[in-house]
């Protein structure tokens, strides 16, 4: 039940949106994430979306990851 | 940011964040611990104990939020869905929970029991069902608590009310390392609880009592990253709260979600199933919602005869991190997910579930 999935906010009504991975939509609440936008990717758990995630910081660990492959500093 | 998420997973990656972890060999034991069923699940699934160094060791802690849900608030529940005018609702993993008696066994024997996928679907059903009275069974951590505030936040109907045993990580954390022969080195904290609750929690602990922390995602990378991050931390002697989930957990975490537990509970001591009462650890409802209240509703109190484990059970000892699952005399044999002796098994998020699914075969 604690799982929290990764969803692509596509549409929103109000305070509910609808969410899809692969796919597979929902319904979420975006009582908890009022400055969503569509397009965002939110993470959804338990009918809810609980954060937005940030695309640049995903690049940027990403690019952490090349540098420690390289073996430079961490 | 889907398309990202197979970088994250990355065979080449992965073996390169093993090594780098194996190169940073302090020269004797580290022994970790991850609070989190997902992290379990991701571990086992990914087979990445396999290519950690044998010096380093990972223990599963109570992150499992139907584990530890006291078998007394368990048997409230079952005694709430017994009443005629109710209609329980809750999550598919926790009505299979054994305790004195199951909500899976008391709807074989007549009580409506719904599974539902979160708060406002409990919700709905009260908006559908008028006549009936809706219990929502509220079990998780933070990240499941603030859905259940927000749903109470939005005005449902006047026949939703909640059983709460909502339970908090960070009094969870302080507790297990006063516990003798338990405290890790370490602690690989559960990313998504942290999402919602930001950093400071972990922060004000780290100042009391000085132990390595790092936050971790759940795909292999970021797993492998904070693992990393542990060991450094382990090794140059400076414990510091490392965030290696930045793309979804901010140092602030969630303020919409934080403010939204602060105004619908209060934290209160309680009861963890196994290890026994931790200090400020769950969460009650304030005043201004207490009318929400279904065990007050319905005049129930819990029943402080019900035993708290099944004989021969050793889920307290897997919840604390002191038996790996395999080492339980019932594992695999008297206790399996399909006839599960104790919560650890039965619950997706439980240490011996995820074990038992992922067994070499
Ligand atoms: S294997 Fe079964 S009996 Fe043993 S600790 Fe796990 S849940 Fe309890």
């Amino acid at each position: 039940m604690c799982l929290a999935v990764p969803m692509r906010l596509t549409t929103i009504d109000g305070v509910e949106g609808r969410a899809e991975v692969q796919g597979v939509g929902r319904t979420v609440r975006l009582d908890l994430v009022p400055g969503a936008t569509i397009g965002d990717w939110l993470i959804v758990h338990a009918g809810f979306a609980i954060q937005v995630l940030d695309a640049a910081e995903a690049a940027e660990v990403m690019a952490m990851v090349a540098v420690a492959l390289e073996g430079g500093p961490p | 940011m889907r398309d990202d998420l197979a970088v994250f997973r990355d065979v080449g990656r992965v073996h390169a964040l093993a090594e780098a972890i194996a190169r940073l060999d302090p020269g004797r034991p580290v022994r970790l611990m991850h609070v989190c069923g997902t992290h379990e699940n991701a571990l086992c699934q990914f087979g990445l104990r396999d290519l950690l160094p044998a010096w380093l060791g990972l223990v599963a802690g109570p992150g499992c939020p139907v584990c530890v849900c006291p078998a007394s608030d368990l048997d409230l529940a079952a005694r709430l869905a017994m009443d005629p005018r109710v209609v329980l609702a809750t999550f598919g993993d926790v009505v299979r929970v054994p305790a004195r008696t199951s909500l899976a066994a008391v709807r074989a024997r007549g009580a409506d029991v719904r599974i539902v996928y979160g708060a406002s679907d409990a919700v709905a059903l009260a908006r559908a069902l008028p006549a009936r009275e809706v219990v929502f069974f509220a079990v998780g951590f933070e990240t499941t608590a603030c859905t259940t505030a927000a749903a109470l936040q939005a005005d449902p109907p006047a026949n939703f009310s909640v059983l709460c045993s909502h339970r908090l990580v960070p009094p969870a954390l302080d507790a297990l390392l006063g516990l003798p022969g338990v405290a890790p080195e370490g602690f690989l904290l559960p990313g998504h609880v942290i999402t919602v609750t930001g950093l400071s929690a972990y922060r004000d602990l780290a100042s009391r009592r000085p132990i390595a922390m790092a936050v971790g995602g759940f795909e292999p990378v970021d797993l492998l990253l904070a693992l990393k991050d542990l060991v450094e931390q382990v090794a140059d002697g400076r414990p510091r709260v490392g965030n290696d989930y930045p793309r979804a957990v901010r140092d602030g975490g969630n303020p919409a979600a934080i403010a939204a537990i602060a105004q619908v509970f209060e934290a209160r001591d309680a009861a963890w199933r196994g290890i026994g009462t931790i200090p400020a650890s769950g969460l009650g409802l304030r005043a201004a919602f207490a009318g929400r209240d279904a065990a007050a509703r319905f005049g129930l109190v819990p029943d402080p005869e019900v035993p708290d484990t099944t004989p021969g059970c050793r889920c307290g000892d897997v919840l604390l991190g002191r038996l790996e699952p395999e080492a339980c005399p019932l594992f695999g044999s008297g206790c399996t997910p399909d006839v599960p002796v104790g919560p650890c098994m039965v619950a997706f998020e439980g240490t011996c579930a995820a074990r038992y699914r992922h067994r070499r075969l």
